[in-house]
């Protein structure tokens, strides 16, 4: 690896705590961003030269700051000096803030940086597209290109998402427990949201999505350093591995989506696997079950099946009946019947979704699994009537091919071979 | 004499490399483990797990279990175990047993990425 190259893994590792510390001294997204990029620009003409610092995080820090603080005094010739507390804390400056930000310190200063992201005004991908500029550190460019936007176009989202958020008046102390848990949870969530950005196939090259899963692993990696004993946070890591694992056999030659059932699971990632598995085994131990670890646990089940007729429905069926009462949802309730009908048979899972016609009645998948139920139990016109109705939902084309490799497989499988 | 050679880095920055970086490191690495393997002075390699993966078990009257690697610097490192486990209760069970009542210390579990078991003479 080039000296370059080494830098830029050291910056963007750094970059979360660094942006989070400077954050909480100027209390000024833009400024706190202006003063990491020009401490990086030090780095990369200071450290091929005098050797990488031994603690990367708290020199950016400290050089960020001064070199902010000197652009305040200039900008302050011109300008009346603002009052102290609105720049920052600056007694802190003249201390030795290496011993004194330690990982607690940084703990909510990275989740208060994510968190900011999170604001409840911003449509999900503009949370996505906000942390990943801010927090990620990604480009513009890099991000309208994951979005299949224009660069200017994603220039003014982000601007404009960066305007809302400055207004939302984030609190800078430490916040109290339960604050903290909520906020956690705002910022796990948002982490998904990114992953499965990634994960649905729905635009942008698969290069550039399988970035975006790597991004939300790396965020989810360093909250649960920050939180090691959050067991949701071990679920979410979990989850993002376990479902990441399977990106190589995912997409065929052509890049259409290729089913679980159908996957060459040679394929799927083992390392990857295994420690999306230590994960779920170190969370469960918690005996606090919660989504992001039942659905873990779930994909683990998958991960462990060497063929689709090894899977353990039994399981599967037992883990989603404790993620109905978690998280009750009438999606979940379909998964469920997709595992019961492979252990009790088609009518079973039919039996099942009955009930939530009413309120998935307008959901694609909803027809799709009936369809597919509806098949296998030999009832071949139902079954392309909610097929029908499926694909006449699908709000993409991808939702639509989904559907239809559904009925392929299933014609294909009606025949007799 | 048998040499233990232990390796140290900011995993934050290597989960930041790039797939080539990462294969990149990992073939020079590779390929002089099997210059030192031909020679036959190869013993175990190991690759561990990120410490998010790692449990901790704190030595004490009631031994604790805690998430998380070992994060003290008052103690040094002193020896290490490699061990099958069918789950990480096994594994915990088994660093209880290694514990004993010995007083002050920890084992950290970290599950194992990779491992070759090699062939140098003890």
């Amino acid at each position: 690896m080039t000296e370059l190259a080494g830098i830029d893994a050291v910056l963007a590792s750094a970059r979360p705590r660094a942006v989070g510390a400077l954050l909480r001294y100027f209390r000024d997204l833009d400024r706190a961003e202006e003063a990491f990029q020009e401490a990086s620009l030090r780095a990369l003409r200071n450290w091929p030269q005098n050797g990488p610092p031994r603690d990367a995080v708290a020199w950016l820090v400290m050089v960020g700051r001064n070199a902010a603080l000197d652009a305040v005094r200039r900008d302050s010739r011109n300008r009346p000096l603002p009052p102290d507390e609105a720049i920052s804390d600056l007694d802190d400056a003249e201390a030795g803030i290496a011993e004194r930000i330690d990982n607690s310190h940084y703990r909510d200063d990275v989740l208060r940086l994510l968190f900011i992201c999170c604001h409840p005004d911003l449509p999900a991908t503009q949370q996505i597209a906000l942390a990943l500029r801010i927090v990620s550190g990604l480009t513009v460019k890099e991000i309208a290109r994951a979005f299949l936007v224009s660069e200017s176009a994603m220039e003014q989202r982000i601007t404009r998402a960066k305007r809302l958020v400055a207004a939302a008046d984030v609190p800078f102390e430490a916040p109290g427990a339960v604050e903290r848990s909520e906020r956690l949870a705002a910022v796990t969530a948002m982490v998904y949201l990114l992953f499965n950005e990634g994960y649905s196939a729905s635009g942008g090259t698969a290069h550039i999505r399988a970035a975006l899963c790597d991004e939300a692993i790396r965020l989810a990696r360093i909250l649960l350093r920050l939180f090691p004993a959050e067991p949701e946070i071990m679920g979410l890591a979990a989850l993002c591995l376990l479902q990441h694992a399977r990106t190589p056999a995912r997409l065929d030659a052509t890049g259409e989506i290729v089913l679980l059932e159908d996957q060459d699971r040679s394929l799927w990632n083992r390392e990857t696997i295994a420690e999306g598995h230590a994960l779920v085994e170190k969370a469960l131990r918690h005996r606090r079950p919660g989504p992001y670890q039942l659905q873990a646990a779930i994909a683990g089940v998958h991960a462990h099946a060497a063929r689709p007729e090894d899977t353990g429905w039994d399981e599967i069926d037992r883990l989603y009946a404790l993620l109905e009462r978690v998280q009750p949802s009438p999606v979940v309730t379909l998964n469920r019947a997709v595992a019961v009908a492979k252990l009790r048979g088609p009518e079973a899972g039919l039996a099942m979704i009955e009930p939530l016609a009413g309120a998935l009645g307008g959901y694609f998948h909803f027809f799709g699994v009936k369809g597919a139920f509806l098949m296998q139990a030999g009832r071949a016109d139902e079954a392309r009537a909610a097929f029908d109705r499926a694909i006449a939902l699908a709000h993409t084309p991808q939702e639509a091919a989904h559907i239809r490799l559904y009925l392929d497989r299933l014609l294909k499988d009606s025949q007799p071979a | 004499m048998l040499y233990a050679i232990l390796c140290y880095h900011d995993e934050a920055v290597i989960e930041g490399w790039t797939k080539e970086e990462d294969d990149a490191v990992l073939a020079h690495r590779v390929a002089v483990q099997e210059r030192i393997a031909a020679q036959g002075r190869l013993g175990p390699v190991a690759r561990l797990m990120p410490t998010t993966a790692a449990t901790t078990l704190r030595a004490g009257p009631e031994p604790l279990v805690l998430d998380g690697p070992f994060a003290e610097t008052k103690e040094q490192l002193l020896g290490f175990y490699v061990i099958e486990c069918a789950s990480l209760e096994q594994a915990i069970e088994t660093a209880r047993e290694l514990k004993g009542d010995e007083t002050g210390g920890a084992f950290e579990i970290r599950p194992l990425r990779l491992f070759r078991p090699g062939d140098a003479a003890a």
